[in-house]
């Protein structure tokens, strides 16, 4: 096929492995399907559904936060803003409907359903995640002891160079072109049985991408804005890129005219969110920037 | 606007200095976007999301020009946020700023996207002469009317508009 996705996807390496389908089926012990088959078509012992798995943790992690929203509030001198809450539950909200439910169905059946589970689990939770301010809430809450743990954790080589807006973008950015325009990626999405894991990762992609580009969260090496903006200009440019490729070339599987709705609805849904993501950038730079302000730490900042 | 804020410049403004003119710019270079992918994409479907003959690079560069259309909107409209909290936000500036930005967009779309990267096509199944001249000449009118207000502006805003 004379696409333009050949050159362009040339740039990911030219080795990117090529892993055939009965390579996928020997790893994962599933026939892989088209994404047009069903995940109720049967690959799964009845009444086992891998997503419920993922509630676990979402579950735990609103309980956490709860519990450590309701501490700093019963304090005296501290407070924790219920809109902070309500954005940490929404964003747990999205996460569990892209793992079960409707949703989650859906989106073993369909292309557009699953590209739509894509952006709200890589795009629009995450960004609500970060906005909750979860690492400021825990620095507060856990024990000095443990607190002081995590802020070095926090601190140390290796998560700088994880939480780096550079690699939080190749991340984010990166594997969704693994996914999408690479053999290996048209090979992972179709295996059903992967889907839970993909949905995960991007879950924690995405928050990661959001985090090392905006939010309250204390980030002592985030680099300046006009290099953030630097990024983001590349980062926010490939994914619209991406988006007309899967038009251009659809994945195996998937009919042109799905691919082309799946695609549009990632290049305009995702502007969407990416125009949330840029209000919150420069309104932190609006704030930095103010000639009145008075100097304040970073993180000291209580406002979404 | 506000005439007086200012003592210690009595230099004339330099539009290429002035936050309103750069906000508005942007704004304008975005707004043209909007209505390039509202009017032509979306109501008219004249322009196509891609089409077969767009070759890689015209794609790289529409998508970066997709992401540097959404930063300019908001970066744009925080700028002439900026210029209004230090008392600084000049009418004539920002009128002249977003001429410049609606003209450079449309002339850059009409030149560079549908001609030189051919990313797609104004419309299709037409004889495209009459609106690629259309199309490029409604930037350069777009433009020499924002130069010409940049030089008023220039003249007429007193220094740190």
């Amino acid at each position: 096929m004379s696409s333009p996705a050949a050159p362009l996807a040339v740039g990911l390496g030219p080795g990117a492995p090529a892993v055939s389908a009965a390579a996928i089926q020997h790893a994962v012990g599933f026939p892989p399907g088209d994404l047009g088959a069903s995940l109720s078509a049967g690959h799964h012992a009845p009444g086992f559904d891998p997503g419920l798995l993922a509630l676990l943790p979402i579950l735990l992690a609103a309980a956490l936060y709860l519990g450590a929203a309701r501490a700093e509030r019963l304090r005296a001198t501290r407070d924790w803003p219920a809109i902070r809450t309500v954005s940490w539950m929404l964003g747990l909200l999205i996460v569990a409907a892209c793992f079960v439910g409707p949703l989650a169905d859906a989106a073993h059946t369909g292309f557009v359903a699953h590209m739509f589970v894509h952006l709200v689990a890589a795009m629009v939770a995450p960004l609500l995640l970060v906005l909750a301010a979860p690492v400021t809430l825990a620095l507060r809450t856990l024990e000095v002891g443990q607190a002081r743990r995590l802020s070095r954790l926090l601190r140390s080589p290796v998560a700088r160079v994880v939480a780096h807006p550079v690699t939080a973008s190749v991340l984010n950015v990166g594997s969704l072109w693994l996914l999408f325009a690479t053999p290996f990626g048209h090979a992972l999405l179709e295996a059903p049985a992967l889907h839970p894991l993909l949905t995960a990762h991007f879950v924690a992609a995405g928050f990661l991408f959001a985090a090392a580009f905006v939010g309250p969260d204390p980030a002592p090496h985030r680099p300046g804005f006009g290099w953030r903006l630097v990024i983001l200009l590349p980062a926010l440019g490939l994914h619209s890129v991406l988006a007309k490729l899967v038009a251009a070339d659809p994945p195996a599987g998937v009919t042109a005219s799905d691919a082309l709705a799946g695609a549009q609805l990632m290049y305009y849904g995702g502007g969407l969110a990416e125009l949330a993501l840029l209000i919150l950038f420069f309104a932190g730079w609006f704030r930095a920037s103010d000639p009145a302000r008075r100097r304040t730490p970073a993180g000291v900042s209580v406002s979404l | 606007m506000s005439a007086r804020s200012d003592v210690r410049q009595a230099s004339p403004a330099r539009p290429l200095q002035s936050r309103s003119f750069w906000g508005a710019f942007l704004v304008g270079a975005a707004i043209m976007a909007a209505v390039d992918e509202i009017v032509f994409h979306q109501i008219l479907a004249w322009h196509h999301f891609f089409d077969r003959s767009t070759p890689a690079i015209g794609l790289l560069s529409d998508g970066l020009l997709h992401a540097a259309s959404l930063i300019a909107l908001v970066a744009g409209f925080f700028l002439l946020a900026d210029a209004r909290r230090r008392d600084a936000l000049a009418r004539p500036m920002v009128v002249a700023g977003l001429f410049v930005g609606l003209g450079l967009f449309q002339l850059f779309d009409g030149m560079i996207d549908h001609k030189v990267l051919r990313v797609h096509q104004i419309r299709y199944g037409v004889k495209l002469l009459p609106y690629d001249l259309a199309w490029i000449g409604a930037g350069v009118v777009l433009l020499v009317v924002g130069i010409v207000l940049t030089v008023r502006a220039a003249r007429l805003v007193p220094a740190r508009g």
